[in-house]
């Protein structure tokens, strides 16, 4: 069997914000209604995170579970863990509405880190990225200059932006160029 | 600029975030339909210089589909509601009305 490489492989930009490719890591694109008591509770059996509020995410242990739309949420777990984990959806939530994919080669996932790591979103994406507006624990589904990206927030304050596979050497430019452009000092 | 905002995931979108997506309300034809329904549902679209009834969708965003009241001239905003509604809600239609009296949409009031 080929071995499995992420999309960057952890390439690194070090600097007062560090942008680094976070590797291989699972996800996991689970969709269904948020209101059905077997989903809510496959999902908590499965991962021991609740359905989190809008715009946030939940951690527990191994997994984060992030909100993405009124019917789809995403969980970000080890990589090894995720067949494993959609086998165990598909059996929970048999003979429901759902869907369970395994999206973790598919997808690149990128770290934000360093004091002005909030200004290098600012200024790639059309959202108030102010400290006292996108906080701690919320997640935005949004755009990173041409292309779809979703990024959130984590108690360290520092980021982490998810991409498709194929667009993660531009998101990877953009941000490190944000990065090393320096500080605005206008958020 | 114009600034919507979703009903699903309650972010005031701007247009960059959004796309958009033609008439709102659109009854689809069907079978045993006359030619001139399918003609009506697939070719006729109101064209207003002034309050519009449209389907947009938060593409770089949810996702979602949502439906927006606005005046395609000033660019102002009467509200946005969700796409799983046949008509424009009560709401939406006082906000019209507020602004221009005697407003109607095609058959609906
Ligand atoms: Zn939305």
């Amino acid at each position: 069997m080929s071995n499995a490489v992420s999309a960057l492989n952890g390439q690194e930009a070090k600097g007062d914000v560090t942008v680094r490719e976070l590797g291989l890591t699972g996800m996991i694109t689970l969709r269904g209604d948020f209101e059905d008591e077997n989903f809510g509770a496959a999902l908590s059996q499965i991962t021991g995170a609740g359905v989190p509020d809008v715009r946030h995410f939940v951690q527990a242990g191994d997994f984060t579970v992030l909100w993405m739309s009124p019917d789809e949420l995403l969980v970000i777990l080890p990589y090894e863990k995720a067949a494993e984990t959609v086998a165990a959806f598909d059996a929970a939530l048999k003979g429901t509405h759902f869907l369970a994919v395994n999206v973790s080669d598919a997808r690149a996932l990128i770290s934000i880190s360093g004091d002005f790591a909030n200004e290098v979103l600012a200024k790639l994406s059309p959202v108030d990225m102010s400290a006292d507006r996108f906080t701690a624990g919320m997640v935005r589904r949004t755009r990173l200059a041409q292309v779809a990206a979703a990024f959130w927030m984590l108690p360290d304050g520092s980021y982490n932006l998810m991409c498709f596979r194929s667009v993660a050497d531009y998101a990877f430019g953009l941000l490190s160029t944000s990065a090393k452009a320096g500080k605005v000092g206008a958020i | 600029m114009l600034i919507l905002h979703c009903p699903y995931c309650g972010v005031y979108a701007e247009e960059t975030e959004l796309h958009a997506g033609g008439e709102a309300h659109l009854k689809r034809a069907t079978i045993g339909d006359s030619d001139e329904a399918f003609e009506e549902y697939l070719f006729m679209r109101e064209n207003k210089k002034g309050v519009h009834l449209e389907r947009w969708r938060h593409a770089n965003g949810c996702g979602k589909w949502f439906l927006c009241a606005r005046d395609t001239a000033t660019l102002e905003v009467y509200g946005t509601y969700p796409a799983q509604t046949t008509e424009p809600p009560a709401d939406i239609v006082a906000a019209i009305t507020a602004k221009h009296p005697g407003w109607s949409w095609k058959e609906k009031a």
